[in-house]
C-alpha cells in the first residue's frame, strides 16, 4: 500500500551542467548568426582536459536570445564529430588528395594567387579605351555567416583588387 | 535528499507526502499550434538535454520524425496536412507528456513511488522505482509513456524537471525560434492562450479554442488549436481516466489487501477463540490405519 516516508522529497535528476564552464559563441551554420553558450567539463584549471558536453542558446544575445534551430541545438555533436576539419587543407593542380596545410601557409598561398592571377589578367583599359582597372580572372562568393560587417571589408577589399564577379551572399 | 519539490501525489501509496509547508505556483507549457513552422529544434533540444539515445527516423510520407513517441524520443512534432474549406493547411502540434493535474499514468501505476506528481504538477517517471509493467501507457490517456526496451523501465518526458528545479525553462520551450512555445505559471499560460485565442478568432478563425481537457482536470501543457477538431490533432476530444483503472486501483486493490489483513487476522481471532484443532476424541489409531471412512 506504500507507507514508504522515504517519498518525502522529490528525486529530480541533478542538474547536469551546475558547474560546467561557459563559453560564450556564435553558431556557425547560417547568417542569422545566433548566440551560443558551450559548456565544458571542468573549470579550465591544470589538470582538467575541457570536453563540450552541453550546448544551447545564449539568452542575453539580441538576435537570437536564447532560441535555437535544430542544426544549432545540436552543435555539441558538430564539435565532436571526429570527421571535422580542424585545419586548412590545400588539393594542387594535377592532385588527387588533399594535404593538410598550417593557416600561415593557406593564407600566403591564397594572397601568392590573388596577386599572380591579378596581374596576369588586369585590364587597365577596354579596347574604346576607357580606364576601367578590373580584373576578370577573379571572382569572390561570400559566405552565409558572414556578418554585415565582414561582408563590408569584403566589398571594400575586392573593390581594391577591381573584381567585378562578386556575390556576398548575404540573406539578412 | 537536497530536492526543493514535495511530492503532491505518489503512484500506489494512500497518502503522498504532500506536506503542505511551502507552496508551488503549478507551472505549464504553452504551446500555440498556429505559429508552429515545423523546424523541429524542440525535438533536438528535447534529445540533446536528456541525453537520449539516437532513433532511427521513419518516413511516414509526411515530414514526422517518427510515427509515435518512442522510449528514447519524449517530444515530437506531429505533421497532419487537410484541406480546410478548399483551403491547404498544414496542421503541426507538438506531441509530448501533457502532465495532467489528474495522471492517468499515476493513477494506473502499482509500483509504490514509481511515477510521483511534483507539488508544481510536473508528472515523472521514476525510474528506481519503475518495475516497467506498462501499466501507466494504458492508463494514459493521450497514448504517452513508452516501454525502453533496453532500460526495461517506462520513459516519458519529464517536463525538465531537473531544469525547472533549478529555475529554468525546459529544453523545447527555450530553442523554439518562432516563439510560438512558452514557460510559466499555469494560470499566466492559460491567460496567453486565451488572449492568443481572441486575436485567431478576431482574425476570422471562429472555432479557435484552447486544448486544456477538464476531463484529466485541466493539463501543464496548453495547446491553442485554430480549429476546434482535437482529434485533427491525434489529440483525444474528451480525455479521462478510465473506469477500468479507477475501479482497480481505486475498489479491488484496497478490497484485495483488506482481504489479505481479514485472512490473518481471522485466522488469528479463530485460534484466540478456539484453541489449537484437536485430536478426534472418538477415533483411535485402529481406526485411522483400517481404511474406513
Amino acid at each position: 500500500m506504500g507507507f514508504d516516508l522515504s517519498l518525502a522529497r522529490a528525486e529530480v535528476r541533478q542538474f547536469k551542467i551546475s558547474r560546467t564552464t561557459e563559453t560564450r559563441s556564435i553558431c556557425p551554420y547560417c547568417a542569422v548568426s545566433c548566440g551560443v553558450i558551450i559548456h565544458t567539463l571542468g573549470d579550465r584549471s591544470k589538470n582538467a582536459t575541457s570536453a563540450v558536453v552541453h550546448i544551447e542558446g545564449d539568452p542575453d544575445h539580441p538576435i537570437s536570445r536564447g532560441s535555437l534551430c535544430p542544426k544549432g541545438i545540436t552543435l555539441k555533436d558538430d564539435i565532436n564529430n571526429p570527421m571535422r576539419i580542424k585545419s586548412p587543407k590545400v588539393r594542387r593542380p594535377g592532385s588527387d588528395h588533399w594535404e593538410e596545410i598550417t593557416w600561415d601557409d593557406a593564407i600566403a598561398g591564397i594572397a601568392r594567387h590573388l596577386k599572380d592571377t591579378r596581374d596576369r589578367t588586369f585590364v587597365a583599359k577596354n579596347a574604346k579605351g576607357q580606364v576601367v582597372n578590373r580584373t576578370p580572372g577573379l571572382a569572390m562568393i561570400g559566405g552565409c555567416t558572414d556578418t554585415n560587417e565582414f561582408n563590408f571589408l569584403q566589398w571594400k577589399a575586392i573593390s581594391a583588387w577591381g573584381v567585378p564577379y562578386r556575390d556576398s551572399q548575404a540573406r539578412v | 535528499m537536497a530536492q526543493t519539490l514535495e511530492i503532491r501525489r505518489s503512484s500506489a501509496s494512500m497518502w503522498g507526502s504532500h506536506t503542505g509547508i511551502r507552496t508551488a505556483e503549478t507551472v505549464a507549457k504553452y504551446i500555440d499550434t498556429t505559429t508552429c513552422i515545423g523546424c523541429k529544434a524542440c525535438e533536438a533540444a528535447c534529445q540533446e538535454w536528456n541525453d537520449l539515445h539516437r532513433v532511427a527516423t521513419r518516413q511516414t510520407g509526411t515530414y514526422q520524425t517518427l510515427p509515435e513517441l518512442h522510449a528514447d524520443f519524449w517530444n515530437l512534432i506531429r505533421f497532419d496536412e487537410r484541406d480546410v474549406d478548399g483551403n491547404f493547411n498544414w496542421l503541426m502540434r507538438k506531441d509530448q507528456c501533457m502532465h495532467c493535474a489528474d495522471p492517468g499514468c499515476l493513477a494506473a501505476c502499482p509500483a509504490p513511488g514509481a511515477i510521483v506528481q511534483y507539488q508544481n504538477g510536473i508528472v515523472d517517471v521514476n525510474q528506481d522505482k519503475c518495475i516497467g509493467c506498462g501499466y501507466c501507457a494504458t492508463g494514459c490517456p493521450f497514448n504517452v509513456p513508452k516501454f525502453h526496451t533496453s532500460g526495461g523501465k517506462m520513459a516519458k518526458c519529464t517536463l525538465c524537471v531537473d531544469r525547472i528545479d533549478v529555475g529554468l525553462e525546459p529544453a523545447c520551450i527555450k530553442a523554439c525560434p518562432t516563439g510560438c512555445l512558452n514557460f510559466g505559471t499555469k494560470e499566466d499560460m492559460v491567460a496567453l492562450g486565451n488572449g492568443r485565442v481572441k486575436q485567431l478568432k478576431a482574425s476570422g478563425f471562429k472555432d479557435a479554442v484552447l486544448y486544456d481537457p477538464q476531463g484529466v482536470n485541466g493539463t501543464s501543457v496548453v495547446t491553442v488549436l485554430k480549429y476546434n477538431k482535437p482529434d485533427w490533432y491525434e489529440l483525444p476530444a474528451d480525455p479521462h481516466v478510465g473506469l477500468l483503472v479507477r475501479g482497480w486501483k481505486n475498489v479491488l486493490r484496497p478490497l484485495g489487501v483488506f482481504a489479505a489483513f481479514a485472512a490473518v487476522v481471522g485466522t488469528f481471532a479463530h485460534f484466540a477463540t478456539y484453541g489449537p484443532k484437536a485430536p478426534p476424541e472418538d477415533g483411535d489409531e485402529a481406526d485411522r490405519g483400517s481404511g474406513q471412512v
